[in-house]
Formats: C-alpha cells, structure tokens, sequence
C-alpha cells in the first residue's frame, strides 16, 4: 500500500486536518494496520515539501493538530497517474511457501504434513473472512473478497503442489 | 436428536468399489448435531460416493454409518428409503426440480410424501419463499426459474420438513459466483436458524469456507485437519 498517494486520494475528496486523515485512512484501509500518527503528518511533510499538498495556516486551539491540508493540482496529477497504473501482476514465485516446500523435499521432510498445516491454516484464514463477510458492509466484504480469492489462489497452488510431490522430490533431489 | 455424547451421523473405514475401480478405500467422518461440515478433494477422490454412502443411498461394502445411534448401512432400503424422506434434505448440483409441478408444489414435495395434507403442505412450503428471496416466484415450473432461483427452490425443498441433516453436494457448482453466494448464505443461515447439521460436498475452497470445519477426501481416504491457530 502506498501512503502518500492514499492520503492523497483521500485528501482530494476534501481538504481535512492530519487526524481526519488518519481516521480516513484506518477506516477504508488501514483494518489490520493503523497508520501511526508520526507517519501521517511525516508524510503529509515530506507531500507539502514536494507540493502535492499545501498545508493551511495553523487554526486557533489546543494540540498540534491545527493544520488543514489541501491537495495541489500536482498532488491531483499524480494520485491520476498512479490509480491508472496496472499494479505489476507478478507470479511471486518467491513466496513463502515455495521456499518451505522445496526446503522440504531437499532435506528429505515431509512437504505434505506442511501442506496439509497450511492448507488448514488458509482454509481457518477463509472461515474467519467468510463470517467477516457475512455480518459486514458491501465495502468490507469487498475487502474480505479481496482476501478469499487470493487464498483461493494460493489453496489451488497447495493443493496442485500435494499432487505433484513424489515428481517434484524426485526433480528437486536430482 | 443427537446419540448422548456422541455424534449425530458417524461412518467409520467406509470401503466400497465401483467393479474394479475403488471408490472409498478407508473413509471415516463425524458430524454433530446442527454442524456444517465441508467434504472436499478433487474430482474423483470418493467425496460424493461418501455422501452417498452418509444418507443411506449407497451401501459400503466395508465399514458402518451409525445415524442417530441407528446402523444405517445394515437397514433394508425401504427402511432407508423412509429414513432419507423423513430425517435428510437433498440438494444436488443441479436443483433436480420435478419440472411438472410448480416451485411450490416442489417445495412441498416432501411434507406431501411424508402424509401431510396437501392444504398444509403448500402453505408450510409457501413460507420458505420469502425467506429465501423467492417472493411471487411460487407458481413457476422449473423452466421459468434462473438457475440461482431453481436451487434456492430446491434449497427450501431440502429444508422444509426440518431434517437433521441436509446433503448438499456442489450445491453452487452450476452458478456463478454472485448466485453461489446468495445460496450458500441461505443454506447457513436456515440451517443453523432450524439446528440442521449439513454435509456440504464441494471442490470450491470459498465455499467449504461457510462450513464449521472440512474433512479432505483423496483417492478414497479421508483427512480431517484441525485448523491451525
């Protein structure tokens, strides 16, 4: 997830304070991570520095957080751009479980017993997302979507891996 | 409802072959009393000869199902034949709808083999459309109804009589994602409203995902995981 442009996203809607922002943000994004408030006003800095946002004269009141920020024409261009742009559809042969499997068949353990966990693992991941779904808005089940298809995913890769074991150690041990 | 202390519906080493092709060559499961339980594998690995076999429509030629402290897989099939009508629910992959009759003659469908009056049977099967969103859909045939419509249809069949435990198997294989989901939620939801245990048979890992917990079937045998925490 890239902050600068969320906030920018979300700035673009109306100017707002650095707290809004954060509220904003964890409320649309941020479920399992809230963003820090040192991390908001650090970017919205480093944002206002570039001239994607200028920050408002500081308004009367108690605490910091006293400044309205505004997007720029420039900060508008660039939240254009990156919304455009195809997020690279990368195979991510790296992952996690790619490496345990192959680690497993080269030593001689058991790549399925590990598949089998994680398949479980992913499956329990599935059933909490389902509930989720089930007793949440269209906007989180959209995200809670998100996450079921991409375990699906990597459930379909598990299982097609289970099958191909005895080749796969064969390859792998050669 | 359930045996004391023990499990609603249990079959244990289940073996049975199709000629010289195993079907089942060690299979066992349980399932409690208003639990959903997901049977999953790919196709060909026995999950459907299981469910079978689970709502006495086939015999194993090995092994025992125990319903309700009952040995079902000894019972001659009339006996099972009742059993099936009066205590399980059947939805299949596609509805399976009697295309004479109308939804809700369908829907009755089974409160009407059971004896009760015809009167009462279509106003106790006209109360499961609206719950299942098939409002103003009750005099349809089957040939008028969309495929998502047509399997809440056969969805209200297997529920109206309150069985103990319905059959499921692909209940959603033949629709598309939106439609699956609408009957999934439906199938849960009344399932868990009337205490209904459900053997949902599926290869769809988004669906097994509405269960409480999934029994894996490969070539015939069967893995239970727990879920890791």
């Amino acid at each position: 997830m890239s902050v600068p442009l969320a906030l920018l996203g979300l700035l673009e809607r109306e100017p707002r304070h650095g707290y809004d922002l954060k509220r904003d943000y964890d409320a649309f994004f941020g479920r399992d991570k809230p963003l820090p408030f040192g991390q908001v006003y650090a970017t919205l800095g480093r944002l206002a520095r570039d001239g994607k946002v200028i920050a408002g004269e500081a308004e009367p009141g108690s605490g910091p957080d006293r400044k309205r920020y505004v997007i720029t024409a420039d900060g508008v261009s660039d939240l254009e751009a990156w919304l455009a742009e195809p997020v690279p559809a990368e195979p991510h042969l790296q992952t996690v479980l790619f490496v345990k499997v192959v680690l497993a068949l080269l030593s001689g353990r058991s790549a399925e017993t590990y598949l089998d966990t994680q398949r479980a693992a992913h499956m329990a991941r599935m059933r909490e997302l389902t509930e989720l779904r089930r007793s949440s808005t269209l906007v989180d089940a959209l995200l809670a979507d998100h996450g079921l298809f991409h375990l699906e995913a990597d459930l379909r890769w598990i299982d097609l891996t289970a099958s191909r074991l005895d080749a796969l150690a064969k390859e792998v041990q050669a | 409802m359930s045996t004391a202390g023990g499990p609603l519906l249990a079959a244990t080493d289940l073996e049975l072959s199709f000629g010289a092709t195993p079907a089942l060559r060690s299979a066992s499961i349980t399932v409690d009393a208003g639990e959903l339980v997901a049977v999953m594998g790919p196709s060909g690995s026995g999950k459907s000869t299981l469910l079978h076999c689970l709502a006495g429509i086939l015999v194993p030629e090995h092994g025992q199902v125990v319903f309700d402290a009952i040995r079902i897989d000894t019972l001659r099939e009339a006996a099972r034949s009742e059993l099936r009508r009066s205590r399980f629910g059947f939805v299949f992959q596609f509805g399976q709808l009697v295309p004479e009759l109308t939804a809700e003659e369908n829907v009755a469908l089974p409160l009407l083999l059971e004896g009760v009056r015809r009167h009462d049977a279509l106003g106790r099967a006209r109360g499961w459309f609206d719950r299942l969103d098939l409002g103003g859909l009750e005099r349809r045939r089957s040939g008028e109804l969309s495929g998502g419509e047509a399997q809440r249809v056969a969805l209200a069949r297997a529920l109206v009589a309150g069985p103990d435990v319905v059959f499921a198997d692909e209940p959603t294989g033949s629709l598309d994602t939106l439609a699956g989901e609408h009957v999934m939620e439906l199938l849960v939801g009344a399932a868990r409203d009337q205490g209904s245990a459900v053997v949902l048979v599926t290869h769809d890992a988004r669906v097994a995902a509405y269960a409480d917990r999934e029994v894996i079937v490969r070539d015939g045998r069967t893995t239970s995981l727990l879920p890791a925490r």
